[in-house]
């Protein structure tokens, strides 16, 4: 049973020096003293006073020490959320982070909803009354942003997979519940077998995904980074090119079809999510339309916009329509074809913008300014320009607690069905994997059985 | 002329029935309206009462001191629980009625019940005043009373309309179109426009019921019997078992089949919702047999039950072939199935449309958000089902009652009953076909069972005024012996001997590695508190209803304390009270389609508010520290 204390990553998530997970609730205490042990491998924090702060290791749950922690203690009522509040300053790697976090969740908390902190600071008398408009404002813009930005985060492949697991546990629930509404008309006779075996499939999906979720493969991490430009200005051989040199890591989950579309790389210890739109620009004769506004959707989306531009042949309509399209993203303008007869000038393209735009020339034939390109990429990194988005791995967090507790929920079901319980105990655990997955997709319960045993089974009268 | 009472009750079916006991008994003068006497408490569709989950219904009515449990112990002539096979949760208890010997026994208890007056007339017109709340800007009707078609005025402070399917009423057999009420009875054609102009939303509903059929006519060789239970069980906590054990009625069973299902597609085109004739929703979930050969065209053949409609009567119900073709087809059709070759129709099948509301138009009281005073119950309310509309009228019967009495309201929430359930999801959510109650519709469903009624809700029967001390004082002394048998059972240690080993090994159960206590061992699938006696050398006689609830309190505990814990998170949002006269279009920082939604709703908790489509959580979280900063000190 999760308990109300909630944790949240407090610093950004860069590779920076250190950062902070700050966990707040009745039981902040009693779950971080149950994963940090001091200099002689004693569990003492819930001796400490309050306003202490102390050296020491967080450890998993084998015991093993992940990373040497200072960790600070404030009592109710004096902290920032008038609750017990601990703090965890860590090493600030990514990597390290993160797993500090599925730790004390493990150990009971739960990933805190943007804002909650501060919502509980407020509710609790923290804040004052004034402040409440502005408390509101952060937990609606943020919320909105977070169900956004989890949903785009979330692979396509993986969204469809977990839509299916879904749909396949909601028809089981639904027989069931049409069975028991009309136990004249449809019979469950022989079918705890069946589901069985279902559920065991459905387990050995679920554990997959769980699986990949531990090597982080669930989430577009990295920096979401499109490339556009007209046919043929030598997009696809640029990607070819930054695969090929850079030894890409290219990620897909076993049992999937892999989005073509997409590819993960690393430049220079920097992750990049490149989606090609190639192939959206292929078919732009016969379905124009189609194609520029999902061009455009997944523009919007990226922090980071390569522009392809075929320095061989003039400037024309469907260069206006991107350059109109990319005006306020972060762009590189790639002049490529550049050991062909250039037509095309960093000054021309310069007039093109209101701002100051980085051009660099290329050519992939030749194999030229890909250097260029990945300096560039770096140092828009390091001044800040482009970064990381931190939802991605408090939302990771989240994704793998929920399919934990889907696989949990269905070992559950096969539990109830070799105790031989009755049926009606089996739509139980079915039902709270279809919650906890729908959780992963922002889907709500609401009216699906209802609907499914109606469309789905001739009910009697 | 101008007859002054308490309560008028406009309807007299299985809601308005239970409204006007309800009121009548906590000492109000009461009316109740009815165009004909003579359909009082009618059954115009299955000649059941109970089944799955409905059954509950029946149990919480019952618990809670209403009328209809009681009256099917009376009438029944056969009783089947249904599920028995499955979990304790789904077990639904269903009996065949004698319909009019239901009707007659429901008629006699409102004829002799002190303070309620039995009327048969139309009631036209709701008579209210206007009062302006210049602070809201608002104006806020208050109930005075009701006019009937002669023109006589019954001033009163609270009306409860209970319709059923008579506003407005048309019933439809293919082309043959007639304006009438279920059964032909006369429809109320004037008060649905009294209603509008109250500022009240109407819309239209449809249903439709099968066809009766002359007994001497149907081939019985042909069908498979259906035998009620053994032992029965009665619907009423206050009813000696022993008292229910009579000779049962058989039903029968029989199929359609593929020259059935084509006569159907030959003459879709004459069937009126298939034509376009009909523009009322029809349920989902008691589809008529065309809709049934439509929607699931691979299935080879669909069940059809014969059902006696009573002891002192031929006619039979063809449960599962509803419809509402035209009188040539239905004949053609129902004389495909085995058993009807030679059939009489003595009533045809038909579809019936009616006005009704959306209820969301109404607090969980079942009272109108807009006009004081006025409630509403049952098929009126969008719901469907004798049972549905019972549990509502007798919920609408005691606040309206509370209300004239200075009393706080009466409200069930979701862990408390399926009647909670029921309220919840018509005032709450998109309800857009007739609501019919289903198990799966209750999310705590493990503590809702029917064997538990009593224990959930007489002590709020008894704090209303409807249930007696005797019969409260009852269920206080069953749930002393139930906590005390339990203790017992946890506080038995059977040590590993070899006498226990024995037994163990008898009952293919795996040997104690050390000792245990009985409850720990009830809690193995094979053993019960029935096999173990032989080892429970301590045990006392104790009655079957103890017996059942220990039993299933231990073997089940794990599943019910994860509900229990549920339903404390559930309460925790339920308690934060929403101000009535919150405006939520102050509230800049929700979403708009959350402040439409709120506004529309008007939800009277967190809880409920958090229920309502289109409003998120984060929606939520916005709400409550409005409400912190708005209302606090």
């Amino acid at each position: 049973m999760k308990t109300s204390t909630i944790a949240a990553i407090s610093t950004a998530m860069t590779n920076s020096g250190i950062a902070i997970i700050r966990i707040s609730g009745e039981e902040a205490i009693p779950i971080v003293h149950s994963v940090f042990v001091n200099k002689k491998n004693q569990k003492c924090l819930d001796s400490y006073r309050s306003h202490t702060i102390h050296y020491g290791y967080i450890v998993d749950e084998k015991g093993v020490s992940v990373d040497e922690v200072m960790v600070s203690v404030m009592k109710a009522p004096h902290s920032y959320t008038m609750e017990d509040i601990v703090e965890i300053n860590c090493h600030g790697g990514v990597y390290i982070v993160q797993k500090i976090m599925e730790i004390v969740i493990h150990a009971g908390a739960r990933a805190a909803e943007p804002g909650e902190f501060t919502k509980r600071a407020f509710l609790n008398g923290r804040i004052d009354l004034s402040r409440a408009e502005a408390v509101m404002d952060i937990i609606s813009s943020k919320n909105e942003f977070a169900l956004q930005s989890s949903m785009q985060m979330l692979k396509g492949s993986l969204f469809h997979l977990i839509k299916n697991i879904r749909e396949e546990i909601l028809y089981e629930i639904a027989f069931i519940e049409s069975a028991l509404d009309d136990p004249e008309h449809i019979s469950l006779e022989n079918y705890p077998e069946k589901l069985h075996e279902k559920s065991s499939s459905l387990c050995e999906k679920l554990k997959k995904l769980l699986d990949s979720a531990h090597d982080g493969k669930l989430l577009k991490e990295g920096i979401q980074t499109v490339i556009v430009g007209k046919p043929n200005v030598g997009k696809s051989s640029f990607l070819n090119l930054l695969i090929g040199d850079e030894k890409a890591i290219v990620t897909d989950i076993a049992g999937t079809t892999r989005d073509i579309l997409e590819e993960t790389i690393s430049l220079g210890g920097i992750t990049l999510n490149i989606t090609d739109t190639a192939g959206i620009r292929n078919t732009d004769d016969i379905v124009e339309k189609i194609g520029v506004e999902r061009a455009k959707k997944v523009l919007e989306e990226a922090d980071l916009v390569i522009y392809m531009i075929d320095a061989s042949t003039p400037i024309d309509e469907n260069d206006f329509d991107i350059i109109h399209m990319i005006a306020d993203k972060k762009a590189i303008i790639l002049l490529n074809k550049s050991d062909l007869d250039v037509c095309v000038t960093e000054e021309e393209i310069g007039t093109y913008f209101s701002d100051n735009r980085k051009i660099i020339r290329t050519s992939m034939t030749q194999e030229e300014g890909m250097d260029c390109f990945t300096k560039t990429v770096k140092d828009m990194f390091l001044e800040g320009k482009i970064s990381y988005n931190d939802e991605v791995y408090i939302t990771n967090i989240r994704h793998k607690e929920a399919i934990k507790d889907a696989y949990e929920s269905m070992l559950q079901v096969k539990k109830s069905i070799e105790n031989s319980m009755p049926e009606d105990f089996y739509s139980i655990d079915l039902m709270s994997a279809y919650a906890s997955l729908g959780t992963i997709i922002g889907e709500e319960v609401g009216e699906d059985l209802v609907n499914e045993i109606f469309s789905k089974f001739c009910m009697g009268k | 002329m101008n007859e002054i009472v308490d309560v008028c009750v406009v309807g007299a079916g299985h809601a308005g029935c239970e409204a006007a006991l309800a009121c009548a008994r906590l000492g109000l003068e009461t009316v109740i309206f009815t165009v004909s006497i003579d359909s009082i408490a009618m059954m115009p569709c299955n000649p059941n009462i109970g089944g799955t989950s409905k059954g509950h219904l029946v149990r919480e009515i019952d618990a809670l001191g209403g009328e209809m449990g009681k009256n099917i112990d009376k009438t029944f002539i056969q009783s089947k629980m249904l599920n028995k096979s499955k979990g304790p949760a789904v077990h639904s208890l269903r009996a065949q009625a004698d319909k009019a010997e239901y009707s007659r026994a429901m008629r006699k208890v409102l004829e002799n019940q002190e303070h309620l007056t039995i009327k048969q007339a139309e009631v036209c017109e709701i008579i209210s005043e206007n009062i302006t709340d210049d602070e809201k800007k608002e104006t806020i009707h208050i109930i005075k009373g009701v006019k009937t078609f002669t023109g006589t005025v019954y001033e009163c402070k609270a009306v409860i309309l209970c319709t059923g399917t008579y506003l407005k009423a048309r019933c439809l057999c293919g082309e043959a179109i007639t304006y009438t009420g279920p059964n032909g009875l006369q429809p109320a054609n004037y008060l649905t426009d009294s209603l509008k102009n109250l500022g009240i939303e109407i819309r239209r509903f449809k249903t439709g019921t099968p066809a009766r059929m002359d007994k001497r006519s149907i081939d019985f060789e042909k069908m498979e019997e259906q035998f009620g239970d053994e032992r029965i069980v009665p619907f009423s906590f206050s009813t000696n078992p022993e008292d229910v054990q009579i000779d049962q009625i058989s039903c029968w069973l029989t199929y359609t089949n593929e020259k059935t299902h084509e006569i159907i597609r030959n003459n879709l085109d004459r069937s009126p919702i298939y034509a376009g004739v009909i523009e009322g929703t029809g349920p989902r979930y008691c589809p008529s047999i065309e809709d049934k050969v439509v929607k699931f065209a691979d299935k080879e053949r669909h069940q059809v039950f014969i059902e006696p409609e009573g002891l002192h009567t031929n006619e039979m119900y063809v449960g599962g072939m509803s419809s509402s073709l035209p009188e040539d087809v239905q004949i053609a059709m129902y004389r495909t199935v085995p058993g009807l070759e030679h059939c009489k129709i003595v009533r045809n099948a038909y579809a019936i449309e009616y006005d009704c509301i959306d209820p969301k138009q109404l607090y969980p009281t079942l009272e109108f958000k807009k006009i004081k005073g006025l409630f509403s119950a049952g098929q009126f309310n969008g719901s469907s089902g004798y049972e549905e509309a019972a549990a509502q009228g007798l919920l609408a019967g005691i606040n309206a009652a509370r209300m004239i009495l200075g009393k706080e309201p009466v409200t069930l929430d979701r862990s408390q009953a399926y009647i909670g359930v029921l309220v919840d999801d018509l005032v709450t959510k998109e309800n857009l076909e007739p609501y019919r109650m289903m198990t799966s519709r209750a999310e705590y469903r493990l503590l809702l069972r029917q064997d538990n009624a009593d224990l959930r809700l007489r002590d709020i029967g008894f704090e209303v005024g409807l249930v007696s001390k005797e019969q409260y004082d009852a269920t206080v002394h069953k749930k002393e012996l139930i906590d005390m048998e339990i203790e017992r059972l946890k506080n038995t240690v059977i040590g590993a001997s070899k006498e226990h080993q024995k037994f163990m090994e008898a009952h293919g159960s795996s040997l104690l590695k050390t000792a245990a206590n009985l409850a720990e061992l009830m809690c193995r699938p094979e053993l019960s508190y029935d096999i173990l006696s032989e080892i429970d050398t301590e045990r006392k006689w104790l009655p079957e209803d103890v017996i059942e609830q220990v039993e299933i309190e231990i073997k089940y505990q794990g599943y019910i304390e994860r509900q229990l814990k549920q339903v404390e998170q559930f309460k925790k949002m339920e308690k934060k009270q929403i101000p009535s006269d919150l405006d939520y279009q102050d509230i800049g920082s929700l979403r708009l389609e959350a402040r439409q939604k709120l506004s529309a709703y008007k939800p009277v908790s967190v809880g409920q508010a958090s229920r309502i489509s289109g409003v998120s959580p984060a929606d939520i979280s916005v709400l409550l520290i409005y409400m912190e900063q708005k209302y606090a000190k």
